[in-house]
């Protein structure tokens, strides 16, 4: 087990120094850098001097050649210190430190609806003997993936906030703010929740354990819950761990709508204003968060499936 | 021996998913604001929430570029002077008087007497020198104040209430640039902060509201400075403002935005554009516009390149643009053709709509005189070349696309070959700077006509690549003169030669548009049309 945990760590580490090298040279890449990026962004007030952006350049270091610019970067990001945004002068860590606690609340709250109704809707679509009832409820899932968010949460604020005025339309304020929000951001988690765990469900109930249990005369809803959703949780499960990543991209959406603060939108200024260390600062986090989730859901496994073990020694499977 | 669900190969999708959203996210600009009429006697109090839509991480007056955040960092300090929006008369506000040396290199600032910073401390020559001082010091974001300033010698303390700023050149424009946010003056507290600070922290100013707090990405609020007294001359309230606080809410979504503002959620808003017209109309609400002054959105020409560097060519395209086709179909109700290069609302504009006319029969005899002749594939050909331009063109405002879809329409009908190509905000200046284009679509915002001299000077960046000659003359005597009639006539005269050479093709004006509640009265618009909130209040 604890040399699982370390390859598991160091498999960690190593995506997250490769996410960093990518988003370094997809930065680099791209032509313009932070200085001339804030001259543009004022191009409405007059033609940017030459001189002067020369001179910044030099003083942030983005004249150096590319590979010296990585190495003091990457020297820094290992310490923890990923320098300060080009755009505020802020440092970067306490930018994202600000805006985590937001986007926290909105992933986490995005999460459990997800979880709740996606799984909610899987159970009761595979329970029901109303054949249009299953054939409705299978029927929201691939709708409710393939709706852009965007659309979605512009229709729930028209609804919600302009007409019927149950919710504010902008603004972290409270549990009320975050509802509607929230409520976008888990309408294609959920779906993919519901579609993943549905497909297992049926799986599960034509498996001969299933077969046993009814044998053994357990109830219906008893083998639904107890036999067949326990065991047809693990791809949800893994699908869980997946969508932690969908989230945050997704917030990047949802909190534009919404005008609420958080990771997503310190990345959309971030990219606008090709801030290199902040979008740098946000990608490793991003993948941190990302690999701790996969991480938890890797060592969840076991526990809700005895058959998995975690071989002693020999080359596992894990990838 | 481990069993796992064969459900790994996609793991790292999301992963990748995350990055290239990031990547493919590009900018929404975002425009301007306006004015609201007034009803009933005047009444002090409440509040005004006011949606934005973009926070640029700065409430530092001195460091921001961005009219969502000059809305409200504007009213935390007062200027030197302020600028009749209907005139362009520079008119007294810290500074009861002024003096300006004959060759405008000289100018010599008496203050009002009485004036408080909000941090108990008093306006003297000194704090306007530290300001003045440390601007050049300001970096990346303070270029609008640098600008301002560049080619200062000196500022100098004459006595506790007279400043001196000499410039090595003459810069007339300088008493102009007296009356921006970007030279509003903090205190001394606020000066020795670096600029990083300023930004984050906010500054202390003597202006009618106090900034109170600013979330990023959220709000920036303000409250009313009591014992406030020593307003610009162009106010119509003596004393202090007539709201206790404002509220700036940042607000990305247009849609959001507008209905917000028709919920009552908010009581104004900016940045309305053609599409949201039609949702506020007829309700509660008033859309209140104003053109921004400066040089309009139009054609900038790289005068350098083979094609345009013929005169009939460039005269051609002139000809050839129908502005008001473009202005009615693209842009906010009432927005109005270019008929100068200068926005109607500049000092000094001069009237040249009649040299602006749509003309395609014109442009067509122009492009036939020189020996452009229409060839198989219906674009012109001279000598084996075709007449191909390429447009470069920046996302900064949603109206670029489809504005520049109709000129490459209108260019097609005399027979010139247009490609659009977008680049990112981001290469703006590199694009400027490489030479390396033929057309930009861009646009500058200034209340001073010698926005004409930093654009088109060849003695100066010279971005369009303009060939130097009697122009030059003109833009470098008008800033050298401070007599304001003889002022108005080198700048009458350059806007002439600039539009009849065809240097730079002017196409419309850009025009603020703000959506205000019909509750909310005299929200004005300041010279460079963005809001002026003394006046304002709520009944």
């Amino acid at each position: 087990m604890r040399r699982y945990v370390v390859r598991r760590l160091a498999q960690a580490v190593g995506v997250l120094w490769a996410a960093y090298t990518v988003s370094f040279l997809v930065l680099d890449f791209l032509p313009g850098d932070p200085v001339s990026a804030m001259a543009g962004a004022g191009m409405d007030s007059g033609q940017p001097d030459p001189a002067q952006l020369a001179r910044l350049r030099h003083e942030y270091g983005f004249d150096k050649p590319v590979l010296v610019q990585y190495a003091e970067y990457l020297g820094r990001a290992v310490r923890g210190d990923f320098g300060d945004a080009v755009s505020t002068g802020r440092p970067v860590t306490a930018t994202l430190a600000d805006a985590l606690p937001q986007t926290l609340q909105l992933t986490g709250a995005a999460l459990l609806l997800a979880v709740v109704l996606g799984g909610g809707l899987a159970v009761v679509a595979t329970y029901t003997s109303r054949r249009w009832l299953r054939q409705l409820l299978l029927s929201l899932p691939p709708l409710g993936v393939s709706v852009p968010t965007f659309w979605v949460g512009l229709l729930l604020v028209e609804a919600f906030s302009f007409e019927l005025r149950w919710f504010p339309a902008f603004g972290n304020d409270g549990l009320r703010g975050l509802v509607l929000p929230a409520l976008t951001l888990a309408v294609p988690t959920g779906a993919q929740v519901a579609q993943v765990l549905a497909k297992s469900l049926l799986t599960a109930l034509d498996q001969p354990y299933v077969e046993t249990a009814r044998a053994k005369g357990a109830g219906r809803w008893r083998v639904h819950l107890r036999h067949a959703l326990r065991n047809a949780s693990l791809p949800a499960l893994t699908v869980v761990g997946l969508l932690v990543g969908q989230l945050i991209a997704g917030s990047v959406v949802v909190e534009t709508v919404f005008s609420r603060d958080g990771l997503g939108r310190v990345t959309a200024a971030a990219v606008t204003t090709q801030d290199i260390p902040l979008v740098q600062g946000v990608v490793v986090f991003g993948a941190l968060i990302f690999v701790a989730t996969n991480l938890l859901v890797d060592l969840v496994y076991p526990l809700l499936d005895p058959r998995i073990v975690v071989a002693p020694d020999r080359r596992a499977g894990f990838a | 021996m481990t069993a796992l669900p064969d459900l790994r190969p996609s793991r790292w999708a999301p992963l990748a998913a995350l990055l290239t959203t990031s990547v493919l996210l590009t900018a929404c600009g975002s425009g301007d604001d306006g004015s609201g009429a007034a009803s009933g006697p005047a009444k002090s109090g409440g509040t005004l929430t006011f949606a934005v839509g973009s926070d640029s991480g700065c409430v530092d007056p001195q460091q921001v570029g961005s009219n969502d955040t000059i809305y409200s960092v504007r009213q935390i300090v007062d200027s030197l002077t302020d600028q009749d929006p209907k005139t362009g008369k520079i008119v007294p506000w810290l500074a009861r008087s002024w003096d300006v040396s004959a060759d405008a290199t000289t100018f010599t600032f008496h203050l009002r007497s009485g004036v408080t910073f909000s941090d108990g401390s008093k306006l003297t020559a000194q704090v306007v020198k530290d300001n003045f001082d440390a601007v050049p010091r300001l970096g990346a974001l303070g270029t609008l104040a640098e600008g301002y300033l560049s080619g200062v010698k000196s500022t100098t303390v004459v006595d506790p209430l007279t400043v001196k700023v000499a410039f090595r050149q003459p810069n007339a424009q300088f008493l102009q640039a007296t009356s921006t946010h970007s030279l509003g003056i903090e205190s001394s507290a606020s000066v020795e902060k670096t600029p990083q600070q300023k930004c984050s922290d906010g500054v202390v100013g003597s202006g009618p509201f106090v900034l109170k707090q600013y979330v990023q990405n959220q709000s920036v609020t303000l409250t009313r400075r009591t014992g406030y007294d020593w307003g610009s001359a162009l106010w119509s309230k003596k004393g202090e403002a007539y709201l206790d606080r404002l509220v700036f809410k940042v607000v990305p979504e247009a849609g959001v935005r507008a209905g917000s503002l028709r919920s009552g959620q908010v009581d104004a808003i900016s940045s309305v554009g053609k599409a949201n017209e039609a949702a506020l109309k007829g309700g509660q609400v008033t859309l209140v516009s104003r053109a921004n002054p400066g040089v309009v959105f139009g054609l900038g020409l790289n005068n350098a390149r083979p094609l345009l560097k013929d005169v009939k060519v460039r005269r051609a395209i002139l000809a050839a643009v129908d502005r008001k086709q473009i202005a009615d179909t693209v842009f906010p109700t009432g927005t109005r053709p270019a008929t100068s290069v200068l926005a109607h609302t500049t000092p000094d504009y001069t009237d040249l709509s009649t040299d602006l006319a749509f003309a395609a029969a014109k442009a067509k005899s122009l492009l036939n005189e020189a020996g452009w002749q229409t060839g198989s594939d219906g674009i012109r050909t001279k000598g084996g070349s075709r007449l191909a331009l390429t447009i470069n063109w920046f996302p900064n405002a949603a109206t670029n696309q489809p504005a520049l879809e109709l000129v490459q329409q209108q260019l097609k009908a005399v027979a010139i070959d247009v490609v659009l190509k977008q680049l990112p905000v981001t290469q703006f200046a590199t694009t400027l700077q490489s030479g390396d284009f033929d057309v930009v679509w861009a646009n500058v915002t200034r209340a001073d006509p010698d926005i004409l001299r930093s654009s088109f000077s060849t003695r100066l960046a010279n971005f369009y690549r303009l060939p130097a000659g009697s122009l030059d003359t003109a833009l470098s005597a008008q800033a050298a003169t401070a007599d304001p009639a003889e002022r108005g006539r080198l700048v009458a005269q350059a806007q002439q030669l600039i539009v009849r050479n065809a240097y730079n093709v002017p196409v419309v004006e850009l025009q603020t548009q703000l959506g205000v509640s019909n509750k909310v009265h005299d929200l004005e618009f300041d010279s460079g049309s963005r809001v002026q909130l003394h006046d304002t209040w709520i009944g």
